[in-house]
């Protein structure tokens, strides 16, 4: 037996005829280049990310064409969510086309669910109460919030931090809370109403939404301090994914993206929708338009959301949240079954649907991931005979190739992830 | 062509903009409206192009973004498909809607603006992929959100049914034999040097030049 162990450990490289192992010296056994293939450099390799892949932030599938570990193009190919929406949308009323908003951009539904509203408001020249005014403005800001937490979790993991993860879904599972015990559903609320909203804040909603705007900012706070000044994440995301400020607007960037390239716009700025002209906040805006900036972008924004928040608390007066015209909004249940009138009125809203004239509107609101717009072509009857979702993250995903044009291929992953996509939207 | 949309807030004042596309390009800009105080213009096929590199690079128009490019199909059928371009100033904070009519009994092809705006780029497939309007010009056409293969036809035009053209049995059966490789396209492909690899009838597909070229 012994004799074999020592043949075995003869033939063994390492290994001494003692079965000691050999010290090789440190360095270069061979001249470099020895073996050396000539072609090896110049074969580009495919790597295909995705559909199915964490860091893709959805059913994205990206073909990346590498150099080594340069990236040389990037083809991202979508549709795996393809729903179908705006011809679905064509075969409802407008009140029906509501849940499917909810279902594109499903991290902010209660958003969709308000930009919709006004746009059919919009077509209808409708004016809304004001009640209704600041409870669609805490529905937009808790949906920006919500989403810019799932953003700054999943782009954490994307980068190696999983702390803030957590963090960050704890503070959004309460803003779930407040959304469940408000419309009885978590992922798709459906909250508004064309001309109003689905139901008022239940008694005590107030105080909860006032205990989370105290505790969140603090949560926002260690998140900053965890971040901002964090080498590794200043490593992996300074001077990535760099757009110009012209190369931004070129590229119809909307919303943090655009911002976070030195663009000064935001469309609850400058095209004041829900009486946001009488909040105060600010506008962040980055200077270098790379990954770390639309970090500093969307970590400040929520900041300014508790901001606006707190205000519309202060402003929230008891009142109507329903227009009064019986075309447009059901009458409560108990007048439908006791008055005559009534009760006609709502069996034709039921049958027939809202009716706006013939026309067409577009009416663009600030979602957290850009100017979300809806455009409706109506021709006079129940259905609309157009219904555009101008998709923010569609629109920014657009610019993926661009961004990614010299970057290494982990950087794909932090430049794919500050997009902020949710490929319920791109795909529709 | 029927008559035109009826303004949902009649009285609302054009945009300025209109008059000095006028002014500039005459008998080119066919008409224009306001609906829900947003205001339409339309232009003629052989001046689209010009008219939005004009509003872009014209001091005082400065349309330099373009939220959005999409179509409208109407349902009364002897009306023309539309090609809307939604155009914004940022600096003047000023919307316009540009609009192109295609008679349907033509072939659908348009310029496109993709040498102006970057961004137009997915949104012009977009186009193309749910109502088969071609873009002229635009640097890689092909179908986004469904699929390379997809044959059914154009989702978004009006002839085209709620549940599509093929029966679910046939739409499924397609699914179940579609094969994984021809969701590579012919451009990555060629990149990884596999088109020998391909089964033949998708070399054969890719040879007629169903897509592309190869390099």
């Amino acid at each position: 037996m012994s004799v074999r162990t020592v043949e075995l450990a003869l033939a063994t490289p390492g290994v001494d005829s003692e079965g000691h192992a050999t010290r090789i010296p440190l360095g270069v056994a061979e001249p470099p280049g020895a073996h050396f293939d000539e072609d090896f450099g110049a074969e580009h390799l495919l790597v295909n990310i995705g559909p199915q892949h964490p860091a893709t932030h959805g059913v994205l599938r990206l073909v990346v064409e590498l150099e080594g570990e340069t990236v040389k193009r990037v083809i991202p190919h979508v549709g795996y969510l393809h729903t179908g929406f705006e011809k679905l949308g064509e075969y409802r009323f407008y009140n029906q086309i509501i849940p499917l908003t909810d279902r594109t951009d499903y991290l902010a539904p209660m958003a969709n669910n308000v930009g919709l509203a006004l746009a059919v408001e919009k077509l209808m020249g409708l004016e809304i109460t004001e009640r209704c005014r600041v409870l669609r403005v805490i529905a937009c800001e808790l949906s920006r919030i919500i989403s810019h937490l799932v953003w700054l979790g999943t782009t954490g993991i994307d980068l190696g931090a999983y702390t803030p993860f957590l963090w960050s879904f704890q503070e959004r599972e309460r803003v779930y809370n407040l959304q469940e015990s408000w419309t009885g559903a978590r992922l798709t609320p459906s909250v508004t109403r064309v001309g109003g909203m689905m139901a008022d804040i239940p008694d005590g909603w107030e105080d909860g939404l006032r205990e989370f705007l105290r505790t969140f900012p603090k949560t926002l706070r260690e998140i900053d301090t965890i971040f901002t000044r964090n080498s590794i994440w200043i490593g992996r995301t300074q001077d990535v994914g760099v757009l110009t400020r012209e190369e931004a607007i070129n590229y119809s960037l909307s919303g943090p993206m655009l911002r976070a390239s030195g663009v000064d716009y935001d469309v609850r700025k400058d095209r004041p929708y829900l009486g946001y002209e009488d909040y105060q906040f600010d506008v962040p805006v980055g200077e270098h338009g790379d990954v770390y900036d639309r970090y500093r972008v969307r970590l400040e924004e929520m900041t300014q959301s508790v901001r606006i928040l707190e205000q519309a608390l202060d402003k929230l007066r008891p009142g109507p949240i329903n227009v009064d015209d019986p075309r447009v909004i059901l009458p409560p249940k108990r007048r439908a079954m006791s008055d005559m009138e009534a009760m006609i009125y709502h069996f034709k809203q039921v049958m027939e649907g809202v009716k706006p004239p013939a026309g067409e509107a577009y009416f663009g609101i600030e979602n957290p991931k850009g100017e979300l717009g809806y455009y409706f072509v109506s021709d006079g009857t129940a259905k609309p005979v157009r219904w555009r979702i101008r998709p923010p993250a569609f629109i920014n995903l657009a610019s993926l190739p661009r961004m990614c044009e010299g970057a290494l291929l982990s950087d794909v992953i932090a430049i794919n992830a500050s997009v902020d996509i949710v490929m319920g939207e791109v795909d529709r | 062509m029927t008559a035109p949309v009826t303004p949902a807030a009649p009285g609302a004042p054009a945009s300025p903009s209109v008059d000095a596309l006028r002014t500039e390009f005459g008998a080119a800009i066919e008409r224009h409206l306001v609906s829900c105080g947003d205001t339409i213009v339309y232009v003629t096929g052989e001046r689209q192009h010009d008219v939005l590199a004009w509003l872009r690079d014209t001091p005082g128009q400065e349309f330099d973004y373009l939220t959005d490019v999409t179509a409208v199909e109407y349902r009364d059928t002897e009306r023309p498909l539309e090609v809307v371009w939604q155009l914004r100033s940022l600096g003047r904070r000023a919307d316009l809607r540009i609009k192109l009519a295609l008679d349907k009994r033509q072939p659908l092809e348009v310029r496109s603006v993709w040498d102006l705006w970057k961004g137009a780029d997915w949104l012009e497939r977009e186009v193309y992929d749910m109502f088969g309007v071609t873009f002229a010009g635009h640097p890689d056409l092909r179908r986004i959100l469904m699929w390379e293969t997809y044959a059914e036809g154009y989702p978004l035009r009006k002839d085209f049914p709620l549940r599509g053209h093929f029966s679910r049995a046939e739409q499924t059966r397609q699914a179940l034999a579609a094969n994984p490789e021809a969701h590579y396209s012919l451009e990555e492909l060629s990149i990884a040097e596999a088109y020998a690899e391909l089964p033949k009838d998708m070399q054969e597909r890719l040879a007629r030049g169903e897509r592309g070229f190869l390099r």
